[in-house]
């Protein structure tokens, strides 16, 4: 018995660039950002394959990466199956622009159901662009796997992971008996660069692509699809003004506390 | 008035400040209600100090296993007090575990749910600020019950002693195979500096430092405002400092009174971490250096020279204090 591992990836705006909302529906302006797959995904990813690495004596491991996204998040889960993943699956379907953070975390459970006997689920912790922190939570609780998040450190062995948590509260150590969901920091791994040879493999690799009435065939509506929230305006920031600039010439450092002073920051 | 339940936040012994906000930003909307999630005995600890922030009850959700397992507990405890009180809001902190309840508590009860609110009114409408500062953003749930995480210090505290009801909730044995054990917890050192997003200073360094040597500098200029060291993405890499001080979109956003920038460059990703801070003073030797177009106060020249001057400016003003 293979054991079957999914990773969960997004295609976020790459945050080396500027973030705009649209005027019309206070969306994230996808049009004019440069896409990139998120970095904290490249870690899960990296996590996926060194454990299949480390298995590979004694059992064989099956990578699926999955991602939701409209047609370019085909390129992220390319790059994933470059690395070394072993199939796609591209959840693509209009009616879920803008989901929010419940309505992705369902339609991603509902995708790793369509894996069979699934024994690890790997996950960012958090993406750049939400920042919400909770997708992996959700999706491990509407899948009833214990959630494993926020992972520095892992280890599987023997039916079970073992992990180290670190979070803002601290440290722990947490285990859980597989199947599992584990969510990664950026301190888990460097991952690998995608070799030439990957990239070409990745091309003739498996990608299913499915939509909401793929992954829920029985719901008469797409009920879930509801909004649940609304936003009622978006302003953006005024840019921050220059204020006043001095070169040193050996006395900025007093100045500066004089002016920190008369601020009363002092 | 309907209840509104709040998520306490504690160590077992004492309520976390940012609980108290929470009661502050729950009386907006209705009978602030504490949920206590804790080993037998933590609701007695706690609950003279939160009717003492406004509680107006205290269910106290206790179970030996309550601290054994990861997030869950809260959820279920959350879930039967919804059930019970059928409240008109749930508020958590945003904090990783507040989050993580929260939305799993949103997706259980098909609620709505928004996040990392910096202001709340009575109508139930958030105020959100999104990409490190660059949006404001006012958002409403239009279907079903509001589960809102507030951002710790954004509301203030306020007291408004009375007694606290106390009523018992039963919460149900954790299913092992679905949730996650916690085998051993260890404090985050907190050290002598405060917390970076809650410091009313944050110094920070980034490549310009120059080594993890150079990094005293930042520290004696934040230990004179009695204030938080801070790094940036490049810094952290270049291993000039631990990643848990780096701030920048991968990692804290931090909003104090004064933020001083040493030998940052401003790349958009450490903006995005720091630029909502009161005032911002950066000093870079490259006049090029992008954060220094947004400063409030900025020095071109060497960091070395500056800081200590400005350490020892501060430790004297401070000494006379």
């Amino acid at each position: 018995m293979p054991v079957n591992i999914v990773v969960l990836v997004k295609q976020v705006p790459d945050t080396g660039a500027e973030r705009t909302l649209s005027q019309t529906d206070h969306r994230l302006d996808r049009e004019d950002a440069d896409l990139v797959l998120d970095e904290i995904n490249e870690r899960a990813a990296e996590e996926a394959l060194s454990l299949k690495e480390t298995m590979k004596e004694t059992t064989d491991a099956h990578i699926t990466v999955v991602s939701m996204g409209p047609d370019s998040a085909l390129e992220a889960i390319r790059k994933v199956l470059a690395m070394g993943a072993d199939r796609g699956i591209h959840i693509c379907d209009d009616r879920l622009r803008g989901a929010d953070v419940l309505t992705t975390a369902k339609v991603l459970a509902a995708a790793v159901r369509t894996v069979e006997d699934v024994d690890l689920v790997l996950a960012g912790d958090t993406t750049t662009d939400g920042r919400a922190s909770a997708v992996p939570a959700v999706v491990a609780d509407l899948l009833a796997l214990p959630q494993v998040t926020h992972v520095r450190k892992l280890d599987v062995d023997a039916g079970r992971v073992r992990a180290e948590r670190e979070t803002e509260n601290g440290e722990a150590t947490l285990e859980a008996p597989l199947p599992a969901l584990v969510s990664v920091t950026e301190k888990i791994n460097e991952p690998r660069y995608p070799s030439f040879k990957g990239i070409m493999a990745a091309k003739k690799k498996p990608v299913d692509t499915v939509d909401l009435d793929d992954l829920f065939p029985d719901a008469d509506d797409a009920g879930f699809l509801v909004t649940r929230t609304r936003v009622l305006e978006a302003v953006p920031r005024p840019p921050r003004s220059a204020g006043t600039r001095v070169t040193d010439d050996g006395s900025a450092g007093r100045q500066l506390a004089v002016y920190l002073i008369a601020q009363k920051l002092v | 008035m309907p209840d509104v339940l709040v998520l306490v936040d504690h160590d077992g012994e004492r309520v976390n400040k940012s609980t108290y906000e929470l009661l502050a930003a729950a009386r907006r909307l209705g009978d602030p209600a504490a949920v206590v999630v804790g080993t037998p005995g933590t609701t007695a600890r706690l609950s003279k100090s939160l009717a003492r922030y406004g509680a107006v009850s205290v269910h106290a959700a206790e179970s030996t296993e309550a601290a054994e397992f990861l997030v869950t507990p809260a959820v279920d405890a959350l879930e039967l007090a919804v059930r019970e009180t059928s409240p008109a809001a749930v508020l958590a902190s945003a904090t990783t575990d507040g989050g993580e309840v929260a939305a799993r508590l949103a997706a259980r009860l098909e609620a709505g749910l928004l996040i990392d609110a910096v202001d709340l009114d009575a109508s139930g409408v958030v105020t959100q600020i999104v990409f490190g500062g660059s949006y404001t953003v006012r958002s409403q749930v239009t279907r079903g019950m509001p589960v809102v995480t507030v951002r710790p210090g954004a509301f203030e505290p306020e007291e408004n002693p009375g007694g606290a009801v106390e009523r018992t909730l039963t919460l149900p044995t954790v299913d092992p195979t679905t949730s996650a054990r916690v085998t051993d917890r260890r404090a985050a050192t907190a050290g002598d500096r405060p917390g970076l997003t809650e410091a009313v200073v944050v110094v920070s360094g980034g490549r310009g430092v120059g080594g993890a040597d150079g990094f005293e500098v930042v520290e004696e200029l934040a230990d004179a405002f009695g204030g938080a060291v801070g790094a940036s993405r490049a810094a952290v890499d270049a291993g000039y400092y631990p990643h848990q001080f780096q701030v920048g979109q991968t990692g804290k956003s931090v909003s104090p009174q004064l933020y001083i920038a040493l030998g940052i460059s401003g790349a958009i990703q450490h903006l995005a971490g720091m630029q909502t801070s009161k005032t911002i003073v950066a000093v870079n030797k490259d006049p090029e250096a992008p954060i220094l177009d947004l400063a409030d106060y900025a020095v071109v020249g060497d960091l070395f020279a500056v800081a200590p001057r400005l350490t020892q400016e501060v430790a004297v003003r401070r000494a006379l204090g």
